[in-house]
């Protein structure tokens, strides 16, 4: 048993942790640290920059511009870029659509949109949840209909991330509604979502922004070669997607320079008559905070130097389902060191300072983290199901 | 990083589990918990035999010089058995202690008689009024000729009914903490032995005037006594991550099993949900106990390490244990059922070298001086 680094992992380490705070823009970092709101152009920038040096889709396969890395390079690469503020390579492309295609698609599917997706050339958003398939995602009800070599796309798609941003759309269709079983008859289709009878019609969320979308067909043609894999199998290619959104969304570098940034403020504002970080309530409660994450930190190294290749550890549900929730916990740290500077928001000239007046909106809108990806009642479910046999 | 057993460790983890089952079935435990050793001098030969007693000895101490990974495997089993034997109490803490601190005429004079079963001692350290993590001893050393005497009063003494000879911290005569070798039977030494809330034993004894001998000739122990202390907070982590995963799994069997409304209550989903998060707490937790081992396997002798782990640990260890009892329903609080004795050491275990608020407190005061926590 060991715990440090090896001097190789060390090395790794030191050379991603220069090239982030070297070659990544630090106005574009100093957003993300400081959770103001990134550009498109901010994201595709970021993600340009690491793939141009091979660094934006390291777990894909070799072939298509992957690592031959270890789970723990792959663990010391994330790291090392939330460690650093560096936004994540778009995930819709580097965690979802890339690997599906890669390990699923035809030759042709592949080398006609892996080196786009890996380049972000093409922005992906993805089309699973429906207005009546959220946490029961197999039963989804938009249908494609096959006609000569396209299919006809009927239904409508909500919560499609950034879909406002995206070129393409990856979905998962109904081919087959007289399956046995609702999980049946599924498939995985990509198309333009500048395809005439499609409609994306934003949605506000409680933080004021925008950032997903309900998303309509009316007779889309898609070209039938759009199709990933085999008609009827999108279940099985769609499992394999959620198996790595799962462990990706856990954040423990992120939350640990949230955590950084709030005591540095909790270090300028004033309680009694010293600060608010040499308050012992508070101080304690920071120190618990980061205890928790550090217990996370060690749960994800487990699960990372345990995990058998292509196999997901039924432990990543508690890397998800806790990651959330300290992400979360990290957000009202934030917003109980502004205290009343937390109230008003947008507002020029003020007293209260900007990141206080952002740090509401910030907790508000970090309470879809248990609710995306699988909420935390699923992960539970998980759990208790595949561990504990219940 | 590794995380991964070696086949030796498997294969004493193994060891350790198979005797541990072969004596300790939840009935035969309560037979031997209530005799008025508490646990069997049976199993103790056999695990001398084994060599589990010389794990944390070097071979020259009459061990075998295994570290704390192999060590915290065993402590780890005995927490899932509930197995009673006082390894932590009677040879690895205050074993550890002459093991640093003893001459190499005290080293070989006990250190080979208890790896081999014969000799028991006990740390008498903690004193009435003085809480984890303060070292304000009140029990004095006065130099008698070229030997000492020591007097006052050591409680709870872990494991001191049983013990033959005892390491005894006492404040010296020039200020500073030592460490002293007192006989039970020494004149001036009064031994009130009782039992625990988790039904093990312990004592107080009460010096008076009692002859000890200086342990080596180190006159300032304290800081063996802080890396002995960073070490058994790490056991503990250990033995209470072994007892919440048996706690877990026989929630889970209950859970499995046990019906009402005629079906088993695994259908209720507020209770598998629940269930899932006890797993959560458990694996957190067994994740900082490993922590505490690797960092100590590394050569690290950390207290805010070994703070961190038996934070994580104490919390979990209070969540794990509570719905444990909750969702056993009454049977849950019969001492005829094992899940509340898992629940009693797991309560005992968090009062012992600092609960969650001290071991917080110890964490809360350092916030300020670090900008990102890390490992
Ligand atoms: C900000 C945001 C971004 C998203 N981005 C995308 C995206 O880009 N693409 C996409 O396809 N989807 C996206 N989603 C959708 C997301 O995956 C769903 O919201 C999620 O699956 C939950 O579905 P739902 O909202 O319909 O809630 P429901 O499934 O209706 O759940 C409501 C509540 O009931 C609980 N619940 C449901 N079933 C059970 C059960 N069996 N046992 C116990 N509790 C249960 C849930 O946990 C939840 O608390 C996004 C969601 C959000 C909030």
């Amino acid at each position: 048993m060991k715990i440090s680094l090896s001097p190789d992992e060390v090395v790794f380490r030191d050379e991603l942790r220069k090239f982030y705070r070297t070659e990544i823009p630090e106005d574009i970092r100093e957003r993300v640290k400081y959770g103001r709101e990134l550009s498109r152009d901010d994201i595709v920038t970021a993600h340009k920059i690491l793939n141009d040096h091979g660094l934006a889709v390291p777990n894909w396969p070799v072939e298509w511009g992957g690592k031959d890395w270890t789970p723990m390079q792959r663990h010391i690469w994330q790291d090392e870029l939330q460690l650093a503020s560096v936004p994540e390579p778009l995930t819709f492309n580097a965690q979802m659509v890339g690997p599906v295609i890669a390990q699923f698609g035809s030759q042709e599917v592949k080398q006609r949109f892996l080196p786009a997706t890996a380049a972000l050339d093409i922005w992906w958003c993805q089309g699973f949840s429906e207005p009546d398939a959220g946490s029961d995602l197999a039963s989804l009800r938009t249908t494609a209909v096959r006609d000569g070599d396209s299919y006809i796309v009927n239904g409508q798609k909500i919560w499609t991330t950034l879909a406002q941003y995206a070129d393409w759309i990856f979905c998962l269709v109904r081919t087959d509604p007289n399956a046995p079983k609702k999980q049946a008859g599924i498939s995985f289709l990509l198309f333009d979502v500048k395809s005439p009878g499609v409609t994306i019609r934003p949605i506000k969320l409680i933080d004021g922004g925008y950032e997903v979308n309900e998303v309509f067909f009316e007779n889309v043609r898609v070209p039938a070669d759009q199709l990933v894999g085999e008609e009827n199998m999108g279940w099985t290619y769609a499992k394999f997607l959620l198996g790595n959104e799962r462990t990706g969304i856990t954040g423990v570098g992120r939350t640990k320079v949230k955590i950084g940034v709030a005591k540095d403020y909790a270090r300028q504002t004033k309680s009694g008559s010293g600060t608010l970080l040499e308050d012992p309530v508070f101080a304690a409660r920071i120190a618990e905070l980061e205890n928790e994450l550090l217990a996370l930190e060690i749960t994800q190294l487990r699960v990372v130097s345990n995990s058998v290749e292509g196999k997901p550890n039924p432990a990543s549900s508690v890397l998800k389902l806790r990651g959330s929730e300290l992400q979360q916990a990290a957000t009202e740290l934030l917003l109980d060191i502004a205290g009343q500077d937390a109230v008003p928001v947008d507002a020029d000239d003020i007293a209260s300072p900007g990141w206080a007046q952002r740090s509401g909106p910030g907790y508000l809108n970090y309470r879809k983290t248990t609710i995306y990806g699988g909420s935390s009642e699923v992960q539970r479910t998980i759990i208790a199901s595949t561990i504990l046999g219940l | 990083m590794d995380f991964e057993l070696t086949d030796e460790q498997v294969m004493l983890r193994d060891t350790v589990r198979d005797l541990l089952a072969r004596n300790y079935d939840p009935e035969s435990r309560l037979k031997i918990t209530d005799t008025e050793l508490g646990w069997s001098r049976d199993v103790w030969r056999q695990l001398a035999e084994l060599g589990v007693l010389g794990l944390s000895f070097t071979e020259e101490d009459g061990g075998v010089g295994a570290g704390p990974v192999e060590t915290n495997l065993v402590l780890e089993e005995f927490g899932r058995r509930l197995a009673p034997e006082p390894i932590l109490d009677a040879v690895l803490v205050p074993g550890g202690l002459i093991a640093r601190v003893g001459s190499a005429e005290q080293r070989q004079r006990i250190l080979p008689e208890v790896v081999e079963g014969n000799k028991l001692l006990a740390f008498a350290h903690a004193e009435p009024g003085v809480r984890w993590p303060s070292t304000e001893l009140r029990t004095t050393a006065t130099a008698q000729g070229d030997s000492y005497v020591l007097t006052g009063i050591k409680n709870p003494v872990p494991h001191g009914d049983c013990a033959d000879e005892l390491v005894v911290s006492a404040v010296l005569p020039g200020g500073g903490v030592g460490l002293f070798l007192v006989g039970l039977d020494a004149a001036g030494v009064v031994r009130k032995s009782y039992r625990t809330v988790d039904g093990q034993r312990g004592a107080q004894i009460e010096f008076d005037k009692a002859p000890a001998e200086l342990l080596g000739d180190n006159l300032d122990a304290a800081s063996a006594i802080e890396s002995t202390t960073v070490h058994a907070q790490a056991g503990l982590c250990a033995e209470s991550v072994g007892a919440m995963a048996e706690a877990l799994r026989l929630t889970a069997e209950y859970l499995r099993t046990r019906k009402q409304f005629g079906v088993t209550l695994s259908k209720f989903q507020t209770l598998t949900q629940r269930a899932a998060n006890m797993y959560v707490s458990l694996e957190l937790a067994r994740s900082m106990s490993l922590y505490a081992t690797a960092s100590l396997a590394d050569g690290g002798n950390d207290t805010v390490v070994a703070s961190r782990a038996r934070l994580q640990v104490g919390r979990a260890a209070r969540h794990v244990g509570q719905e444990a009892i909750q969702m056993h329903g009454g049977i849950g609080v019969t001492a005829e059922y094992p899940v509340g004795h898992y629940v009693a050491r797991l309560t005992a275990i968090e009062r012992t070298l600092g609960g969650g608020f001290e071991h917080l407190r110890v964490l809360t005061a350092g916030v300020g001086d670090y900008d990102l926590a890390e490992l």
